[in-house]
């Protein structure tokens, strides 16, 4: 067989929103090239999300609940992974360019000898192989690219492509497999997990509104907040705003932070540097605030506001609150 | 304890591309165009870090082509002790899994290596990925977006880190030799001093050493060109973002609130 195998990242039954992206993602490519998808999803929950996993587009469902992958840890997740493409057979194996899915993957690779293709924007099909686009240098540049030899490994950006609707008149398979790697032959112990508080993640956000400089202060970061959260966004931040300690790193926007693309991006006292660019530019709508008419950011931004942001923002929150309720 | 460190050079951050007959070039008016990876200064700075308080030595490894040795420089001046420069014209063209088939290489021929640190990413490809193949090339333990290294125990051979992942940031320990990939948030990287820049220009004119296939007992199908699997046959510029900005203006901060937020409703970006 030559399917597509698509990597489902899951936590006790709760799937990280890339991952039905891929599998749209890999049901469109998949019809074209005329194969099957199957997917994988490991861990306690693997079960759960089987069924909708099939409504989104799998033909067929590998699940393995053991204990021994009740935390992701890259090893066992990547040998499992490997085991299921060799005994498989799979013409490309896909998952969210997310920590663990650019991990698994990149082990993965490596035991199957494998062209690895990450962070991919867009996926078309020629001449029945797959061609990926990804942004390179930052962005400053598209390349598109190929792979000589089968599997094909890719892992896809958040928020790239579209994830379809569940067809809950689709059927498929569910098979139980066993883990690759005997329980005690994991090295990697997982001592605690700090959960990250309960904020939107911004790789994954819809709306992001971001502090620079201009807030001049972490108190300043507060008017900012407000507009975040009256709007469901998730809050960013420029490295001149992480370096000055008014946030932590988590929230850096850029060439040395993260990379999004919402559908809204509202830059507050950002001046627009080539490196925070880098990791917003391809945002739908981008919103710039800044005082002084002739930062650069206003050149990316499709609305504009010259003017104080500690007046700006505080009215934005005002008006949103009032017209989205 | 011997620790490696994996860097490479790359265009400065404000280097201005350009692409003609599938061949990038680029040029920074504003300073040098070829920097070491910003990404790998945090490596190197995190591998001194750890030698100061363990003792042991560091080697700065990279593969690139002749003149790429910004990276081996820097990391040099910063305070590595050695530094090996991989070149080979057969390395040309390496994707990731070539790549890591080197470093690995060039690793076990050093023997000794107790940890490597690599940067997060290389903001050239910008893959990521490098790191983590060249650990399951070892078998080395894999850990990637390492935030914080919390503890080295050199008596019983393991490692813990903090690891900064979407869902908050994830301890583990696991045993040496270990490949790390590390974040900004790490540390801080040094200045390199006068003293250690001198120190580096002498060391790159006389004491660098070269390693190309022979050396390294490579099998010449898995790198560059011959080993890579991916392909890039077509690199270009963005098509420049449409539309000039639509500049909002009212007497008062709600006036502008209101125009803007009956634009973005409009838009249905909400
Ligand atoms: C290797 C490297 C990597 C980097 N990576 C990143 C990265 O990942 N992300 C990133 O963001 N940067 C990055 N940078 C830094 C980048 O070059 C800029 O220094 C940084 O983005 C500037 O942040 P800023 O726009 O907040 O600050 P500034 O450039 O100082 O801009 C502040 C802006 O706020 C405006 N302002 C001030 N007060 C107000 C007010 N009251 N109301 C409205 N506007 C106001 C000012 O007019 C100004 O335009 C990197 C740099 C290097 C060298
Ligand atoms: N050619 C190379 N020579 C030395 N180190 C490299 C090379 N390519 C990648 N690396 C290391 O691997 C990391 C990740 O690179 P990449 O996977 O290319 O984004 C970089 O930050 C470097 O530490």
């Amino acid at each position: 067989m030559s399917d597509i195998l698509v990597w489902l990242e899951q936590q006790s039954g709760a799937v990280a929103p890339v991952s039905w992206e891929v599998l749209s993602a890999a049901r469109n490519v998949a019809g074209q090239l005329g194969v099957g998808v199957v997917a994988a999803a490991f861990g306690p929950g693997a079960q759960q999300i089987a069924q909708p996993a099939i409504e989104r587009g799998a033909d067929t469902v590998f699940v393995c609940e053991d204990d021994s992958l009740s935390v992701y840890r890259a090893e066992p997740f990547a040998d499992l992974l490997s085991k299921l493409a060799r005994d498989h057979g799979v013409k490309a194996i896909m998952a969210g360019a997310t920590s663990a899915g650019r991990d698994v993957l990149a082990l993965a690779a490596v035991d199957l000898d494998a062209g690895l293709i990450p962070d991919c924007t867009a996926l078309t099909v020629a001449d029945g192989k797959l061609k990926a686009t990804r942004p390179v240098y930052a962005g400053k540049l598209i390349s598109h690219l190929t792979c000589d030899s089968e599997p094909v490994l890719m892992s896809l950006r958040s928020r790239a492509f579209a994830a379809s609707e569940p067809d809950v008149s689709r059927s498929g398979n569910v098979v139980k497999v066993d883990p690759a790697t005997n329980a005690d032959a994991i090295r990697v112990q997982v001592l605690g997990l700090e959960a990250a508080a309960g904020e939107v993640s911004l790789t994954d956000a819809a709306i992001i509104v971001s502090g620079g400089r201009g807030v001049n202060g972490p108190e300043g970061f507060e008017p900012v907040r407000v507009l975040a959260s009256a709007v469901g966004g998730a809050l960013g931040a420029s490295r001149a705003a992480v370096d000055a300690g008014w946030i932590p790193y988590a929230h850096q926007v850029g060439q040395t932070g993260k990379t999004v693309s919402p559908d809204l991006y509202i830059a507050c006292g950002i001046s627009g540097a080539i490196q925070h660019l880098a990791g917003m530019r391809t945002s739908k709508v981008i919103v710039a605030i800044n005082k002084d008419a002739e930062a650069p950011i206003f050149k990316l931004a499709q609305y504009g506001i010259v003017g104080d942001l500690f007046k700006i923002v505080p009215a934005l929150s005002a008006e949103f609150e009032k017209r989205l309720k | 304890m011997h620790i490696v460190v994996c860097a490479k050079q790359t265009p400065s951050t404000t280097a201005v591309l350009a692409v003609a007959n599938g061949k990038v070039t680029w040029s920074d008016p504003g300073g040098s165009p070829d920097i070491a990876n910003p990404w790998d200064e945090y490596a190197v700075e995190e591998a001194i870090r750890l030698i100061e308080a363990h003792g042991g030595k560091i080697t700065a490894l990279s593969m690139g082509p002749e003149d790429a040795r910004e990276a081996l420089k820097t990391a040099i001046a910063m305070g590595c002790d050695d530094a090996v420069h991989i070149t080979d014209s057969r390395m040309k063209g390496s994707d990731t899994l070539a790549t890591s088939y080197v470093l690995a290489q060039a690793i076990k021929k050093l023997d000794d290596v107790d940890l490597v640190i690599f940067g997060r990413q290389a903001i050239d490809g910008d893959t990521a990925q490098t790191s983590m193949q060249v650990a399951r090339r070892l078998g080395w333990t894999p850990l990637s977006f390492v935030a914080a290294v919390n503890e080295v125990d050199l008596a019983e051979r393991t490692i813990t880190v903090t690891r900064s992942i979407e869902a908050g940031r994830q301890k583990v320990k696991g045993p040496l030799p270990a490949a790390l990939s590390v974040l900004k948030e790490i540390n801080e990287p040094r200045y390199p001093s006068f003293k250690g820049i001198r120190k580096a220009t002498k060391y790159m004119a006389s004491d660098l050493q070269v390693w190309g296939v022979a050396e390294l007992g490579a099998d010449p199908s898995k790198v560059g060109s011959a080993g890579a699997r991916v392909r890039w046959p077509e690199v270009f510029a963005p098509p420049p973002r449409e539309g000039e900005c639509t500049m909002i203006e009212a007497d008062t901060p709600d006036g502008v609130a209101a125009l803007l937020v009956s634009k973005l409703l409009e838009e249905k970006v909400l």
